[in-house]
Formats: structure tokens, sequence, C-alpha cells
């Protein structure tokens, strides 16, 4: 079986390619397929896959503010609330940003440079 | 016990202004970061201990000839309703500002700590729905964004350090693991500790100008201390190049993104604008220049004298608050 984690990242990556909402009876279908291609063991585990797990993935991705539910049908319809690249930019926003308290939660190789500090070192790179 | 207060108050203020002043301008921390590093905690938690102390003692002074007798006296006053009538308007103040302040820094070390681990984790997750594992390693996954980027974030047996698509693709090998190596530097070093504190004290002091010159001072020394681990490997000329290669692609973004069109959603993410960044920007020079033009490591008998201050600096608040009790 595989872990939540992994099914967390395997569901948010169907949303993501799908573009639109899907039923937890869709996304598990979709899953056994996926690891069904792979082949092998990771075959039987797709068959092994309960809907009820998937709707835990999925409470749990909703908690987190990743996907939402779709109101009003049923079965539920679940989508991702943002695209990929959304998230990226909003991680990259975290690292790059400079708000003081960035600072303290993670570490840069390089912090922000100026435009002009970083053509001195463009200059530096085109010597060396 | 009156000279001690104002011993503590002159010592408090020495240490909150032109001692922190001077450091953040002096040019030795670049030859020797670790000693600095140790110099400037030992100004914070002797200036909170003596800032704190100097009040305290102050309002005891009726009450006790020392700290403890003063301290116990003032505990019968307020558990067993003893007489409060010796203590005057500003014996009282002083108390009161003691325990507010002692209050205000204890709560926002626990509240910054609160809000950097939410943070964390929230980054975490995301990482785990976004990057994928690298092949240089445990702990260390890529992220598919085209400025090179490279950081870590620590969590103890969840640190993880996150290199992105752009930076794998612009740096050699070589580079690359200097790059690793600097990163996993902060990590073996526990730098996050470091940054945890002195945000904490910038936070809760933002007003008084020591605190941000501490915090930029150990932003940038933890820096160096990680160039020095990764130039015990790697040539000092790869190090350079990598922070030039990082640098000057690191500004782009900021001007233009380099993402596919519809990959930065508007309003909630404006993007910095350079003049914020202008303390890590002077880091990232001195850590340059640094490597450019090395100059000699601090000669033992001086860095021997800073070892003695911190200590001499620690000792002095501390003997003078609970000394003359134990000899009493």
């Amino acid at each position: 079986m595989a872990s939540l984690g992994e099914l967390e990242r395997a569901v948010m990556d169907l949303l993501w390619a799908g573009h639109e909402a899907a039923t937890a009876n869709t996304l598990r279908d979709m899953l056994a397929q996926s690891t069904a291609a792979h082949g092998g063991a990771a075959g039987h585990e797709g068959k092994d896959l309960a809907v009820t797990t998937v709707l835990t993935v999925l409470s749990r991705l909703e908690k987190k503010g990743l996907v939402e539910r779709e109101r009003g049908t049923r079965p539920h319809r679940y989508q991702a609330v943002s695209s990929r690249e959304d998230h990226t930019a909003e991680l990259m926003h975290e690292v790059l940003g400079s708000a003081p308290d960035r600072e303290a939660v993670l570490a840069r190789f390089i912090g922000s440079v100026t435009e002009s500090e970083a053509e001195t070192l463009r200059k530096l790179l085109g010597h060396s | 016990m009156f000279w001690t207060s104002y011993f503590l108050a002159v010592l408090a203020i020495v240490l909150a202004w032109p001692v922190p002043i001077l450091l953040s301008r002096a040019h030795w921390p670049a030859r020797d970061p670790f000693t600095a590093m140790l110099l400037w905690q030992v100004i914070g938690l002797a200036g909170g201990l003596s800032m704190i102390g100097a009040m305290l003692v102050y309002g005891l002074e009726p009450v006790g000839d020392n700290l403890i007798a003063g301290l116990r006296a003032l505990a019968g006053m307020v558990l067993y309703n003893a007489p409060t009538t010796s203590l005057g308007f500003w014996h009282l103040f002083a108390l009161s500002a003691a325990a507010l302040l002692t209050a205000h820094l204890v709560f926002t070390l626990l509240l910054t700590y609160y809000k950097i681990e939410r943070q964390r984790r929230r980054h975490r997750e995301l990482l785990a729905l976004l990057a994928s594992p690298s092949a240089d390693g445990t702990g260390t996954v890529v992220i598919n964004h085209d400025s090179p980027v490279a950081y870590c974030l620590p969590g103890g047996a969840r640190s993880v350090t996150v290199l992105s698509d752009g930076l794998m693709a612009a740096l050699e090998p070589a580079e690359l693991r200097a790059v690793l190596i600097h990163e996993n530097a902060h990590l073996n070093q526990r730098h996050h500790l470091l940054l945890w504190a002195f945000a904490a004290w910038r936070q809760a002091l933002p007003w008084l100008p020591t605190t941000r010159l501490a915090q930029e001072a150990v932003n940038s020394l933890i820096e160096m201390l990680a160039d020095d681990v990764a130039l015990r490997t790697e040539s000092k000329a790869t190090l350079i190049k990598a922070i030039a290669i990082v640098a000057s692609g690191s500004s782009v973004p900021q001007a233009a993104p380099a993402m596919g069109p519809g990959a930065l959603p508007g309003a909630g993410l404006q993007l910095p604008d350079g003049a914020a960044g202008a303390g890590s920007a002077s880091t990232t020079a001195s850590r340059v220049s640094r490597l450019l033009s090395p100059r000699p490591p601090l000669p033992a008998a001086l860095r021997a004298t800073v070892v003695a201050v911190c200590v001499l600096l620690l000792a002095m608040p501390t003997a003078l608050l609970i000394v003359p009790g134990l000899l009493g």
C-alpha cells in the first residue's frame, strides 16, 4: 500500500493534469490505471486502493487548502484550488521575498541582490 | 545595591547602542566569523540580562540589600500580603517594567518560533507535492523553476535542501557541490536557531537599532561560516563562480518572471522591489569581496581577547546579581 503522502502527490498530479473537477471514484480508477501502467507490484496496489482511502486523501488535501469540493453535486467533485505553477510561484515568492521573518524560515544560498550588484557579478563571470 | 543597578544600567546602554554600532562597522568579523558570532550572542544575552537586572535591582533596593533577599521579600508581599509600604512609586514602576520586559521577551521568542514553524510546515507540505527527489542524495529535492535558486529548510530529521531546475542547468557539477555543502553547513551548524533568536529579538524590540544591526550581522556571518565549510573541499574559484551565477540570475525574476504565461497569479504575489533587499545585498557583496581578497585570520591573541570579553560580559551581570546574596 502506498503511503498517504505518495497518494496525496499522485492525486494532486492527476488534478493538476486534468484541469477539471473529478469524483473520488474517477480519481480511484485513474490511480489504478496509472499504477497498472507501471506494471508488477505497483499494479497490485492500484487494485487494492479503496474509494474511502481516496476520500481520506482528498479530505487531507482539502484541510491543507489544496483542493476544493464542488458543493451541491453528488457524489462530490474535487478540483485543485490553484495550478501547480501558482503553487510553485507561491513557494518561490516565499523564498525570494524579503520579509524580515522570512529570513528566519529558510536559509538561501544568495540573498536578494540589487541590479547594479548583479551587473558587477556578471562582469566578474565574464573575466573568469 | 544602588551602585549595582547603576552599573547594570550603564552596561545595558553600552550594549544597546555604541557597542553594536561599532561591531557592525568593524572589518574583523569577516576574518573570524565564528568569534564574531559568539560576540553578537553575548551582546544580546548580556544586554537583556543587564537591562532587566538593573530595573529589578533598583526596584528591590528598599527591601533587600541583594537580589536574592529582595526577591524573597517581594515574594512575601505578593504571596503572603506582607506590607508593601517600603516600596515607592518608582520602585514599583521599575519592578513592573522588569516583569513586563521579561514576559515580552519570552512571549515574543515563543510566538516567533510558532510562526516560523507554521510557515516551514506549510512550505514542506507544498514541497512534498511539487518537488521531486534529487539524484544528489537524501534530503535534497529539485523544484521546477527557471531562476537559479538554492535554499535549505530546517526541520530536524525532515530538513531539506531545495534546488531549482534553473540552478541545476546553470552550474557545473563542482559548483553544485559547493552550493550543496554550503547549504548542508547551515543545517549541520544549526544556524536556524541563531536566525530564530535574533529574529525574535528584533521582533520584540524593533525600535532598538541594535536588533536590526544584530540580525543583519548574523545573517551575513552564517553565510561566511557556511562558505568556509564549502572551501574545505571545493576551490575558491568554484565557490565564487557559483555565487556569481546564482546572484546574477536571481535578480532576473524580480524584473520579469521567467516562467510561462499565466504562471504568476496577479495581486497576491507582488514580488519585492530591490530596496527591500538592501540588507541581504550587502551580505552578498561582503561575501564575494571576502573570497576575492582574503585577509589572514585573526591572530590567536586577539581571538582569545574577544572570547575573554565575551565571558566577562556574561559573568559580570550574573555575578553582580547573584554573588552578594551568596556572600551575605
